[in-house]
């Protein structure tokens, strides 16, 4: 019995103490993964906050934002023309969601517009798949993946690349939404249709701006998951593992969301190497579910979201 | 001041607005004329289509039938945003502000109207728009002077007893610089002392500020007091229109408000 405790709660931490330089690349590579799934719960985040839509194809259009920059990169393309091709098909994707699948739905209950987003979800699935074939792509942006080391740490190049652009990312959005008139807006909408409405901020254009937002986010997320694991049908899926990130960080914060997925990310990978010897490995895979479970039972609203009072 | 734009002429036209929801005639056929400097109180019993007029005018509602004419032009057929755009602004009969955000991020979010660099330029926030935000925060802070507010500006608004509520909610009108101000029960919830303040920030923002005022209102005697006009609706219908003294002896007005029946 002593001995089972000590396994689970002395010899972990005697390992990390013992070769610092080791955790510390285990902790560096947990940020690099946590900041990947912040991007993708971000996404989540902005279209939940403007309009209160738990939009189910974000996965999806992480999906179809890689296929199409792959897609046209294998048709010759280079690479920096055919983001900006792949920028605009998003911002175009922004639009049409806006005309055909929100706007007639306006002040429809939460639960229609996310079955919208559902229907949303298996259209650019199939519509991705039509236009750019289903075999798995390998995506090649030009950054080695290979390793080199800082002060006796050994750091993955690709990962810690897609690790800064997403922290610069992270940053930027972060401060547009919270620094900015835009910003204001875009928390009015949240807080009171019709009031932001009657003070004159059109619907419209911040819904357009937030989907177009999105998309931007999907991209960056699907290069950096694409570059590592190739352009494929599972890539839709790490939208699973942002949404244990939404329930930690609160559906509405954009803090949050960057916290929660540093939390998961580290928690995964410490967990996985440290302790998953002890129960035959995996932890990685359902860490961040039964860390979200835990949080819907003791802190339902999240680290940062708002309070949730139900007057009765 | 020129001609158009001189205390008494007229501002607002509502001509036969017919507004139907199904099978309920919400509004049949309403005509109200609003000139410019008026309060105008419309008042009439419950379900009389009194918001329902409000939505017209402010655009949440699409009429049926009629034509709505602002300032001389027919925008009938706009959307809130445009509404807003004209000058119009509103309240509305539940508080609808902004609960997350401060009472003072609630008036400046009020004053987007007014904010000249564009929407998307704004991205960039430092330089002129730094200092356009300034110059903003200044007209801003004057309204919570005027309003008495100060102690609770820096506060959420979801958090502020009902009646401070409300007279944020005017604030984040009156910070679009109206030309036009739609009040929809200003006042109800109301202790007799908030409404004594309603009232004095009602008649000092049409004396100041020369802000025409429509506002529905259910407290007889706060109608009487402050409107220099009283339009009566019923079933959707209007049945009365004139000075207050008048409207008050109005046979059809009695009749609506105390039932024929129990005479």
């Amino acid at each position: 019995m002593s001995s089972l405790l000590h396994a689970v709660f002395v010899a972990p931490f005697l390992d990390m103490a013992g070769s610092p330089t080791f955790f510390a690349e285990v902790f560096l590579g947990g940020v690099a993964t946590g900041l990947m799934y912040s991007l993708v719960a971000l996404g989540f985040v902005l279209i939940f906050k403007a309009s209160g839509v738990f939009n189910f194809a974000q996965g999806t259009m992480v999906l179809f934002a890689a296929l199409t920059l792959v897609g046209l990169m294998e048709r010759g393309v280079p690479v920096v023309p055919a983001l900006v091709l792949t920028m605009a098909v998003m911002v175009a994707l922004a639009f049409a969601i806006e005309r055909i699948v929100l706007r007639p739905l306006v002040n429809q209950e939460p639960i229609i517009l996310f079955m919208a987003t559902i229907g949303l979800n298996f259209f650019l699935e199939g519509f991705g798949e039509m236009l750019w074939g289903s075999n798995v792509k390998r995506l090649d942006i030009g950054i080695p993946d290979q390793s080199f080391m800082v002060a006796g740490i050994q750091l993955n190049q690709l990962e810690m690349s897609a690790a800064g652009t997403a922290a610069v990312m992270v940053t930027v959005l972060a401060v547009f939404f919270q620094r900015t008139r835009i910003g204001r807006a875009l928390r009015a909408v949240a807080d009171d249709h019709e009031a932001a409405l009657s003070i004159g901020i059109p619907l419209k254009t911040i819904w357009i701006i937030v989907w177009s937002v999105a998309g931007l986010v999907a991209i960056v997320a699907g290069v950096m998951w694409g570059a590592k694991s190739g352009v494929q049908f599972s890539l839709s899926l790490i939208a699973l593992k942002a949404l244990p990130v939404l329930i930690l960080g609160g559906f509405t914060s954009v803090p949050g969301a960057i916290v929660g997925g540093l939390i998961i990310g580290v928690g995964e990978k410490i967990g996985e190497v440290y302790w998953g010897p002890l129960v035959g490995g995996a932890i990685e895979n359902w860490f961040a579910y039964v860390l979200a479970l835990v949080f819907l039972l003791f802190r339902p609203q999240g680290l940062f979201g708002e309070k949730i009072i139900e007057r009765v | 001041m020129s001609e158009a734009t001189a205390p008494g002429t007229l501002l607002l036209s509502v001509q036969d607005v017919t507004v139907r929801f199904g099978a309920l005639t919400a509004l049949s056929a309403v005509s109200l004329e609003i000139r410019r400097g008026e309060i105008v109180a419309i008042i009439g019993p419950n379900g009389a289509g009194k918001t329902t007029l409000l939505n017209v005018i402010s655009g949440f509602y699409q009429p049926d039938a009629g034509r709505i004419v602002f300032d001389g032009q027919d925008r009938t057929r706009l959307r809130p945003p445009d509404v807003a755009a004209l000058g119009i602004a509103r309240t509305f009969q539940n508080v609808a502000l902004f609960k997350g955000m401060s009472v003072l991020d609630n008036l400046m979010t009020g004053r987007l109207m007014k904010m000249r660099s564009h929407f998307l330029l704004d991205a960039v926030y430092w330089g002129p728009a730094r200092r356009e935000e300034l110059r903003h925060r200044k007209f801003v802070e004057g309204i919570i002077d005027f309003l008495e507010i100060q102690a609770i500006r820096k506060m959420p608004a979801g958090k502020l007893p009902y009646g401070l509520q409300k007279r944020v909610e005017l604030g984040r009108a009156l910070a679009a610089e109206p030309t036009l101000l739609l009040l929809d029960e200003p006042m109800a919830g109301m202790n007799v002392e908030e409404k004594e303040d309603m009232s004095r920030f009602i008649l000092d923002v049409n004396g100041e500020f020369g802000t025409t005022i429509a506002l529905i209102e259910h407290d007889m005697g706060v109608v009487m007091d402050i409107s220099d006009r009283v339009a009566v609706l019923d079933y959707g219908r209007k049945i009365a229109d004139g000075p207050p003294e008048q409207v008050r002896k109005d046979q059809a007005v009695l009749d609506a408000y105390l039932g024929t029946a129990h005479e």
